[in-house]
């Protein structure tokens, strides 16, 4: 599992296929303590374990992958996201991760707030709705979008609450939360200029 | 694999009713061998009515052990690299201490003057079963049904002899359900006038008492699916109802067979004084609630439960795991989809497999 070299200033590399990955990677301090929220078959928390020495934990709502994560030494248990929070203490975890997955989730707002309450700080990924692509296909087709971010037809897209990289700006100023650090992708490059227009993912850091 | 047979003999226990059996014997069996460091063994507990014999084949009667498909070189517990240990309970009727051994007060059988017995007690014993093979770590406590029970007992009473625990298809306390089945397999056995209040020894068994609690029994360890598939409306041996009595389906002669052939294997008063051990079983007992009962174990869980087990359905497992996470403890959890009931832990052991191969690598990496 190594990573790629950068290649040139403002290529990301990827972490397992992944530059979200690659950038949580970064942000995660070792001997920290991790929940992944959505957390597949727990490849990113497999890695910050054998990798930074992380206490690695999971949520996962399909018990096929749960059956992975586990098998493969992760503790992962399988529930909902939307209730899985509700019974862990405050501050339990340095980070929750909610990777690519708040767009599913029924009540969004309130995953958000329940993730910091639980860890001290939350990193959240999303694809951005608000991306150029998503726009021109909208306007052209007048039909829900698919692009290569966003592939489901509306009747099967698991993403349920779709939202823009200002629009998660705007809820953690209303909700009084600071983004430590925020980072802008669109394929392996970081976006450095108009990010809510030319980003295909946001990466945020996030602390109550 | 070279199955270990043993009895060993303490001095006494002191219960939880607050009498005292002395002396105490236990049966146990061992697999695999112990490491130098003492960190890799691993205790199974039986449910209820299994027995020390887990897993190879029994060098008496011929037999594979109750588990022997999850325990073995290269299986889920792979006795190539970990040490395992099963024992027979307190108030078996296997080799260890129980209602059928011998009171040496009166030379004669306990029987009903066999003190009342716990989940506790049980652990207990095994606690001196573990002291008395000089290891002071278990790698893993597991087991299914009551078995987890016993697990979950252990890593609550001996926090610190558990690095991990493993409860599959289990509870934390008995609910009015569990409870009422094994009330109904009690009264079964109570009704038989050969029980004779508990002095049948020498003399005719309750066979039909017995036979009828574990016919009961069975139907609880399986589901509607399962039946459905392994009997339908099958007819045994004939093409017509025989209008009468005797056995006309497949799943009738089934039961009955299973049930005559546990009177040959099992006492009827060890059924009634195990079920009642189940029965009193509730962590939450004189510790408040279930997370001040897990306060004191920084023990590593894997919790598994079965999609039709509707003997110890799944909320049960998950309540345990809520109380856990409360606590900020490792637990992964899942639910395994199977049709085979509560006895999935025994018969459907893939993917269970795979997630204990995969768990116990994990801790056993970490611990060291």
């Amino acid at each position: 599992m190594t990573a790629t070299t950068p290649k040139r200033s403002g290529f990301v590399r990827e972490l397992l296929g992944r530059s979200d990955y690659a950038i949580m990677g970064e942000i995660v301090e070792p001997k920290t303590r991790v929940l992944d929220l959505g957390c597949g078959e727990g490849e990113l928390l497999q890695w910050l374990a054998e990798n930074k020495g992380v206490d690695a934990r999971g949520v996962e709502i399909s018990g096929l992958k749960v059956q992975r994560a586990i098998a493969r030494g992760v503790s992962v248990f399988q529930s909902d996201i939307d209730e899985g929070l509700a019974d862990y203490p405050d501050q339990a975890f340095d980070y929750v991760i909610l990777s690519q997955t708040l767009q599913e989730t029924r009540h969004p707002r309130q995953v958000l707030r329940e993730m910091l309450r639980v860890g001290r700080r939350g990193i959240v990924a999303f694809p951005n709705f608000g991306h150029w692509r998503m726009r021109l296909a909208m306007l052209l087709s007048g039909r829900a979008p698919r692009t290569p971010l966003f592939p489901y037809a509306w009747h099967e897209s698991p993403n349920i609450h779709l939202l823009t990289i200002e629009d998660f700006e705007e809820l953690a100023r209303a909700e009084g939360w600071a983004i430590e650090r925020r980072y802008f992708l669109a394929r392996h490059r970081k976006v450095a200029i108009w990010p809510n227009l030319l980003a295909e993912v946001g990466v945020f850091l996030v602390r109550r | 694999m070279i199955v270990q047979s043993n009895v060993v003999r303490f001095d006494g226990i002191s219960l939880d009713s607050g009498a005292t059996i002395a002396p105490v014997e236990m049966a146990y069996e061992t697999y695999g061998e112990l490491n130098a460091a003492k960190s890799n063994a691993i205790l199974v507990l039986h449910a209820f009515s299994g027995d020390a014999h887990a897993a190879g084949v029994s060098p008496e009667t011929g037999k594979p052990g109750w588990w022997d498909n999850m325990i073995g070189p290269g299986k889920a517990f792979d006795t190539n690299k970990y040490f395992v240990i099963c024992s027979n309970v307190l108030g078996g009727c296997r080799g260890t201490t129980g209602p059928s051994s011998i009171n040496p007060a009166t030379g004669c059988p306990y029987a009903m003057s066999f003190p009342v017995i716990t989940i506790g007690d049980m652990v207990r014993l095994q606690k001196m079963l573990i002291d008395w093979l000089g290891i002071s770590r278990l790698l893993s406590v597991t087991g299914g049904s009551m078995g987890g029970m016993q697990a979950l007992e252990w890593a609550v009473a001996f926090p610190d002899s558990v690095v991990s625990a493993i409860p599959i298809a289990s509870t934390s306390r008995h609910s009015a359900q569990q409870i009422a089945f094994n009330e109904v397999g009690r009264q079964a056995i109570m009704a038989d006038p050969d029980w004779n209040n508990g002095n049948y020894y020498g003399g005719a068994l309750p066979a039909r008492g017995l036979a009828v609690a574990r016919m009961v029994g069975h139907i609880t360890y399986m589901s509607d699916d399962s039946m459905r598939e392994k009997f339908g409306r099958r007819l045994k041996g004939k093409e017509n109802f025989s209008f009468g009595f005797d056995v006309d389906f497949e799943v009738e002669g089934y039961l009955r067979y299973r049930g005559s052939q546990f009177v040959g294997r099992f006492d009827a008063n060890s059924y009634l004084y195990i079920t009642k051990a189940m029965d009193y079983f509730d962590l939450t007992t004189g510790r408040g609630s279930l997370a001040a009962a897990l306060e004191k174990t920084n023990a590593r869980f894997l919790v598994i439960s079965f999609s039709s087990d509707w003997l110890y359905p799944s909320y049960q497992s998950q309540e345990m795991v809520r109380a856990l996470r409360s606590r900020n403890c490792d637990v992964a959890y899942v639910e395994l989809q199977s049709n085979y009931g509560h006895d999935s832990f025994l018969v459907d052991v893939a993917e269970q497999t795979d997630l204990v191969r995969g768990f116990l690598a994990n801790t056993f990496e970490k611990a060291q």
